[in-house]
């Protein structure tokens, strides 16, 4: 007894020697990590940090008004005192870029969110369940899917009348069903896998293991859809918008002032421009901060 | 009361399979296995012995017949009738890579069978009884909060076997739970898979393609063919005087290491398995047996008993 | 008249990781002669795989050869093109894998995969091919030839699947076969049929390099053989002398393990600790941190590949004071 305390000893300190274990990882260590390996992701939350910062504080960081008409100065080209000109109405297109920021920068995160809750348990419900909750949840999804979304979009937003909250309705609805799929097939593949069966052999219940271990292995895809839904969601609703549907004017959207601009593109076309720079941006800080996430959150990435 | 702590009474499944066949992976099997006894299962890829293995711990049900553990048939209870007996059976897995959640720390991995059965009620008490599994099976304590990526196979294997014996159960079937692993490494977790049976007082089915690690740790051995079992009986007396065809041929099949055995010719199995969705008529290791008689083609083989060995073959021990 | 098939000498391999190298294989020499079987016995990540792959030219793309030759009856091939090289790859010298479903194509059916490639490598029309393919079928003995030509992988057992494989590399006849665990994904019963198999292959004039953690298997077919570990040589010898006076520690650790289990003592002998990470390899010898006999100078100071006896090299300081034992 005495021999195989001591051989076990002797074992563990072999291990602690030799073995592929790294140091413990914490918190902090886990963002230097991610700020060490994966520069752009952190530029890329600097960005969204500093754009959200400037759609809050809109009021303060301009001198003109979101709705200040200035007939006199219709169109006029980017200067120091219009940094980026001025719109067919004279109003100030910085101004109006940085409170579309407050409205845009909702109409992404908010709907992408709300259908990646949506579709991450309804799609995950239908592959671990499966027979009736399956059939009728992907049946539904598959109608959603059948229509071209901005149809689906128009025919939501026209039933339900204009307005944010409508928007994000909207938007929910029609994202989810792809979350959804793509959710369900993961499930499928994870609920064949050895480790849930691991879990089902253990007594782990069937609402735990989706929990504790199909939604958490999900989470990579999720994150890619959500990075890939915030821009996609952006565009929808400046289509919307053109259509007199979303966000309506004189309120201000990326999406609208692209749409205004395009009339005058040939002229100045810093008016389609900045907002559209401005999606660009923020859909390219989403993605890469979603892709340096996924490298930092997957424990297997982590140093050994 | 029985006598025996497990028993398998004509098991039988069946798998649908493409063109409307159906595969026979375990047809008729019986069994008992005694309370502190190891029983060996080996056979080749496709003989059914991890399909017999997961139909004795109810993770799959049989086609027919019933498995009885301490008595009682499990095959008919009502999922919450079971649910008490679901922690007395445990399994450990081949391939201690796939069968741990990569995205849950140790901890949580080991904690996960006591919190599941409610064995302790704080936070601080479930977090030291892993740290107690965790020092039964070998892995250093202070890895309670790493990743099972940052373990080698070995250790991995030893989370797996803590993660089975957790909740306390009475009878582990370990799939093949060395076969993944290195020579030396393999020794090691056979070393601590005899130990925990004598100090938690646990039942093991082995199963194991590789006979010399059964011949170890197994108390009886089931030979397994195609679905059916060819001979059971305690393990020395089937090595050393096996009964059944096949069983000599396994023996003889195995490399031993030692280039001295290389001149003594051993048997060899000619030909290909049959296929378990389409089993020969009569004894189905009849198509590869270099003694089949006509009988043999005709009439299956029942189970009968000498010296304490049952075997399935018409001319048992006297090929 | 050289009668080695193949001849390396010193070859490193380094693997690139994101920023750090390690080698998987350190100044290995060996030889196979020509008619001859020999193996490679150690653990995984010993890198008796990653040694096959550089002989083969087959490395990962973050892996390159530094250091060394290889010789394939003694014509240099470690700088050749890459073009040639491919001409040499199942002409010359074949490699079979340890899964054979993965490296078969799914669908095709195996008859073409075979036919496709002695095309590749020689001039001569598709019925010839075909002939070619049935003649080597029957060969590997693959019953009902011509039944399995229009086989696909899927519909093949494992011990098939794998005859298939050896067919494929054996069409061209090539002078060296290396094969890497080709029994492990097997049962027992087909390994001794496949083993068989590649003894009749060499004793019909080919060259074969084994690549194996299996004792049994390398005692079975093997006429020399290398232990590597970490990365590295530790012991090489004809296989009775090896079998019959392991000197590493780690050799002697293996045979150890092996035959106390099958000896069934009461308790099982085994190497304490695992096998140490390429990124963490000690100072001195690798195998120092888990050798009972470790010395101050092991720590310190890697040991050389000396013969112990005529064509038996260890590589461990102990083994002089041993022999005065």
């Amino acid at each position: 007894m005495l021999r195989t305390k001591q051989k076990r000893t002797e074992q563990a300190a072999d291990l602690r020697l030799q073995s592929q274990i790294g140091e413990e990882e914490r918190f902090g260590d886990l963002m230097r990590r991610m700020a060490r390996e994966n520069k752009t992701a952190v530029i890329s939350f600097f960005v969204i940090i500093l754009m959200v910062l400037a759609a809050a504080l809109a009021p303060l960081l301009t001198p003109y008004e979101e709705n200040g008409m200035d007939l006199l100065h219709r169109l006029s080209a980017p200067s120091t005192e219009h940094l980026l000109g001025t719109d067919e109405g004279g109003r100030d297109v910085l101004t109006r870029l940085l409170f579309g920021a407050r409205v845009s920068l909702l109409i992404g995160v908010v709907p992408a969110l709300l259908s990646l809750i949506l579709g991450a348990v309804l799609g995950a419900i239908a592959g671990y369940r499966g027979g009736i909750a399956d059939a009728v949840i992907m049946r539904i999804a598959d109608v959603m899917l059948a229509f071209p979304s901005m149809l689906l979009a128009m025919v939501i937003m026209y039933a339900l009348g204009g307005g944010i909250l409508n928007v994000f309705l909207t938007l929910t609805l029609v994202n989810w069903a792809n979350v959804a799929r793509v959710v369900r097939a993961q499930t499928l593949k994870l609920r064949s896998s050895e480790f849930v069966e691991a879990a089902q052999i253990i007594g782990v219940s069937r609402n735990r293991i989706m929990r504790r271990h199909i939604l958490p292995n999900c989470l990579p895809t999720l994150l890619v859809l959500f990075t890939l839904n915030i821009p996609a969601s952006i565009l929808t609703e400046s289509s919307l918008s053109f259509l007199g549907l979303g966000i309506q004017p004189p309120n201000a959207s990326w999406g609208l002032m692209i749409n205004t601009g395009r009339q005058y593109l040939y002229n100045t076309p810093w008016l389609c421009f900045a907002p559209g720079a401005a999606i660009m941006l923020t859909m390219l800080a989403f993605n890469f901060l979603g892709n340096g996430l996924l490298d930092v959150l997957d424990p297997r990435m982590q140093k050994q | 009361m029985s006598e025996y702590l497990l028993e398998a009474r004509e098991l039988t499944k069946e798998f649908p399979a493409a063109g409307k066949k159906t595969v026979h992976a375990v047809s008729g099997v019986s069994l008992q296995i005694r309370k502190g006894e190891t029983l060996g299962l080996v056979g080749e890829s496709g003989c059914g012995k991890s399909t017999l293995g997961r139909l004795l711990i109810r993770t799959l049900q049989p086609t027919s017949g019933e498995v009885l553990f301490r008595g009682q048939s499990v095959t008919r209870m009502k999922d919450s009738e079971f649910k008490p007996l679901r922690k007395e059976m445990q399994l450990v897995f081949q391939d201690p890579y796939a069968s741990l959640d990569p995205r849950m720390t140790v901890r949580d991995l080991v904690a996960e069978p006591i919190e599941t059965w409610k064995l302790y009620g704080s936070r601080e008490e479930v977090t030291e009884r892993v740290r107690e599994l965790l020092r039964a099976v070998g892995v250093p304590e202070e890895f309670l909060h790493r990743y099972p990526h940052q373990f080698s196979g070995g250790q991995r294997q030893r989370i797996g076997i803590a993660r089975a014996i957790a909740a306390n159960p009475s009878f582990i079937v370990c799939d093949e739970p060395v076969s993944a692993l290195d020579v030396s490494v393999q020794n090691q977790i056979l070393n601590l898979l005899k130990e925990l049976k004598e100090t938690r007082d646990l039942t093991y089915l082995f199963i194991s393609h590789d006979l010399s690690v059964v011949r170890y740790l197994a108390d009886r051995v089931c030979v397994m063919f195609l679905g059916k079992i060819c001979e059971i009986g305690p393990t020395e007396e089937v090595y050393e005087h096996p009964r059944h065809p096949y069983t000599r041929f396994l023996l003889d099949a195995v490399p031993v290491p030692d280039p001295a055995a290389r001149g003594k010719q051993i048997h060899l199995l000619k030909g290909e398995a049959p296929s378990p969705a389409d089993p020969p008529s009569g004894c189905r290791f009849r198509t590869r047996c270099p003694y089949a008689t006509e009988r043999c083609a005709e009439e299956e083989p029942a189970l009968q008993e000498e010296d304490g060995v049952r075997a399935a073959c018409h001319c048992a021990g006297k090929w | 008249m050289n009668d080695r098939t193949l001849e390396v000498r010193n070859l490193n391999v380094t693997i690139r990781t994101d920023r750090r190298e390690v080698r998987p294989v350190n100044d290995v020499s060996l030889d196979v002669l020509a008619g001859s079987i020999v193996g490679i016995v150690g653990e995984s990540g010993c890198g008796k795989s990653m040694t096959a792959r550089a002989v083969m030219g087959l490395l990962p793309y973050s892996g390159k050869v530094d250091g060394g030759t290889v010789r394939l009856c003694g014509r240099e091939i470690t700088a050749l093109p890459e073009k040639e090289r491919r001409k040499l790859r199942g002409s010359e010298i074949s490699m079979i894998f340890q899964e054979p479903m993965t490296s078969l194509n799914p669908v095709i059916k195996v008859g073409k995969q075979v036919e496709e490639t002695i095309r590749l490598h020689t001039e001569c029309s598709r019925e010839e091919a075909k002939e070619k393919t049935l003649a080597m079928f029957r060969e590997v003995e693959i019953p009902e030839a011509e039944t399995r030509y229009h086989c696909y992988p899927h519909q093949l057992s494992g011990g098939l699947r794998q005859r298939v494989m050896i067919a494929m590399a054996m069409v061209c006849k090539p002078k060296l076969l290396i094969a890497d665990e080709p029994t492990t994904a097997l049962d027992v019963t087909v390994e001794a049929q496949i083993l068989n198999l590649l003894e009749h292959l060499r004793d019909a004039g080919t060259s074969v390099l084994i690549i194996s953690h299996n004792l049994g298997v390398i005692a079975r077919v093997c006429d020399y053989v290398y232990v590597m570990y970490a990365g590295r040589i530790v012991e090489q010898a004809a296989t009775e002398v090896l079998f019959g006076r392991p000197t590493h520690p780690y050799t002697r650790g293996l045979f150890r393990s092996v035959n106390s289990l099958r000896e069934g003592s009461a308790t099982l002998e085994t190497i304490p600790g695992v096998v140490p990470n390429l990124f963490r390899l000690p100072a001195g010898c690798s195998f120092s941190l888990r050798c009972g006999q470790c010395g101050a100078n092991c720590e310190k100071n890697m040991p050389e590949l000396l013969e112990t006896e005529p064509d038996h090299r260890v590589r461990c300081f102990l083994t002089e004071k041993e022999d005065a034992e």
